[in-house]
């Protein structure tokens, strides 16, 4: 087999070995992820999805600050016991816009990806002072702190156009014309989602009606376990799972 | 082809020698070459039969049509499937006789008991008890009624939630935050409302007195001049041992000067099947303190 003894011309040259191992690997690696980033059946289009309002966006960061992604995973997988306890299974386009994603398989604690609205906003303004009070045998620890740490939201347009920058479409309005308003806004829509009284209509605009308004923690002033709490009551609430039918052949 | 190995003698070296060391080029065993051809025919074979081949907008299907998410409906269809028929008893079931049928309690109390777990215990504790703000269910003290038809619609439409309509709502006034009392009346009304409860004797029990007027004007109303409470507007008894926020002096008095504010969810709609909903509620109602229908 006259080409197979060709190898020994590669093996004999280290350089060349390396060059040819390296063509290898590439053809391989495109020939696995390419195609991931074109098939329709793996980038499923799901209604109802939308970017993480200003406030929701900084109490995801506040999130991956406290490292709380540790212990509590955000994928229900589609197995029969973990829909039937946490709910739909997770799917690809929920995680659409999570710059770095969430998902996991480490759950010391449960799993978050549909835990928006189970719980009412004082339980888990209790559940983060004190874990042990609403749930004894817990072993989470306290983050009674997030309420006395205020925040203003300084930075929070930088934050956007950051997330912009790696294709969370900030730059676009609710119907995907380009348009600025939601980065120009940032700061107005990051008070106002913490404050019933305020003057809402713009934030509800540009994010649609599936935002919560509310003061989260229930005290004055915006801390960090109000922005905190929206990320978290906003969980796996995005999707209407009641009009949603699966294509299974995802 | 792989051909049987030779005496020693008999076999080539692959040719390579280093410090006088050479190495003999034996043929691969029979049975480690089979498998590996037989591998390499598995895989295709995996890749025809599953989810593989990329092509320009959708990959292969696979002849054996598999999906995971076809493969969880499936199983979940399996179980509803099977227990479709005692589900079905036990929505016709009338909910005052569901207990007392041997087959649907012992059902509905276990089928509950996991409900429970899944949905409840993270407020109500995991052996119901409860915590502060979160109503004990152990007990026999219910706030809005504990026989099976009003643990039923506590559960289907939860308390003071925006998003059933029909959730149990009122709202007791912040009697201070709000200056419907001055100060002193609210330590006065605080130590009679002490004195009402076997817990802690009155902080000042010079104020009872005073304070019962107080209460009488402002409190009676829902919680009764006797203080027994009113299950239809969730008023809770004063007059027991049972102190949701909290029975000292500096609780109560943040409840009469602020107010409480106790929110559950609801749970039918899209969260709970109806059959799932009676079961919890049988489950609540065994724990200790279910209540005859009136």
């Amino acid at each position: 087999m006259a080409i197979l003894d060709k190898h020994t011309i590669l093996e004999k040259n280290i350089t060349l070995l390396s060059i040819f191992a390296f063509l290898v690997v590439t053809i391989g690696g495109i020939v696995q992820i390419a195609p991931l980033f074109w098939l329709e059946n793996t980038i499923e289009d799901v209604e109802g999805m939308r970017p993480y309002t200003p406030l929701e966006l900084a109490g995801r960061d506040i999130y991956i600050r406290e490292g709380c992604y540790v212990c509590h995973s955000q994928m229900v997988r589609p197995m029969r016991d973990e829909v039937e306890r946490y709910g739909h299974y997770s799917l690809a386009a929920e995680s659409q816009y999570d710059h770095p994603f969430q998902w996991g398989s480490k759950r010391t604690g449960p799993d978050l990806a549909r835990l928006g609205g189970r719980y009412s906003d004082e339980w888990h303004v209790d559940h983060l002072r004190d874990p042990q009070s609403v749930v004894p045998e817990s072993v989470m620890p306290k983050y009674g702190f997030l309420e006395n740490r205020l925040i203003d939201g300084e930075h929070i347009e930088d934050l956007l156009r950051t997330h912009a920058l790696v294709g969370v479409p900030y730059d676009e309005d609710m119907n995907g014309e380009p348009s600025m308003d939601r980065i120009e806004n940032a700061r107005a829509d990051f008070l106002a989602q913490a404050d019933p009284d305020s003057d809402y209509d713009g934030l509800l605009e540009r994010y649609g009606e599936n935002v919560n308004v509310r003061n989260f923690d229930g005290q004055p002033g915006i801390s960090e376990a109000d922005a905190l709490i929206a990320y978290l009551q906003m969980l796996g609430t995005l999707v209407d799972f009641s009009t949603f039918t699966p294509d299974e052949s995802r | 082809m792989a051909q049987q190995p030779k005496k020693k003698q008999d076999v080539d070296t692959t040719g390579h020698e280093w410090d006088g060391i050479q190495e003999y080029n034996n043929p691969l065993p029979r049975w480690w070459l089979w498998i590996f051809y037989a591998t390499i025919v598995w895989g295709i074979w995996y890749t025809i039969a599953y989810p593989a081949w990329p092509g320009i907008k959708n990959a292969t299907a696979g002849y054996l049509g598999f999906s995971t998410r076809g493969q969880v409906a499936e199983e979940i269809a399996e179980f509803e499937a099977k227990l479709e028929p005692i589900n079905a008893k036990l929505v016709a079931a009338d909910l005052n006789e569901i207990r007392g049928n041997d087959e649907l309690e012992s059902y509905a109390v276990n089928a509950g008991a996991a409900v429970y777990r899944t949905w409840c215990a993270q407020c109500h504790g995991s052996g119901a008890a409860g915590a502060v703000g979160y109503p004990n269910l152990q007990d026999d003290a219910w706030l809005w009624g504990g026989s099976m038809e009003e643990i039923h619609y506590t559960v289907s439409h939860g308390i003071r939630n925006e998003e059933d309509p029909d959730a149990h709502w009122s709202q007791m006034p912040a009697f201070g935050a709000d200056e419907l009392l001055t100060e002193e009346e609210v330590q006065q009304v605080v130590n009679y409302v002490m004195s009402l409860s076997p817990v802690n004797p009155p902080v000042d029990a010079s104020l009872v007195e005073a304070g019962a007027e107080v209460y009488e004007i402002n409190c009676a109303a829902c919680h009764g001049e006797n203080a027994m409470g009113d299950k239809f507007q969730g008023a809770p008894n004063l007059s027991d041992a049972i102190w949701l926020y909290g029975g000292d002096y500096d609780s109560i008095y943040e409840t009469v000067w602020n107010s409480r504010f106790g929110v559950m969810p609801p749970m039918g709609g899209a969260e709970l099947t109806e059959a799932e909903i009676r079961a919890v509620t049988t489950y609540v109602h065994q724990l200790g303190g279910g209540q005859a229908p009136e």
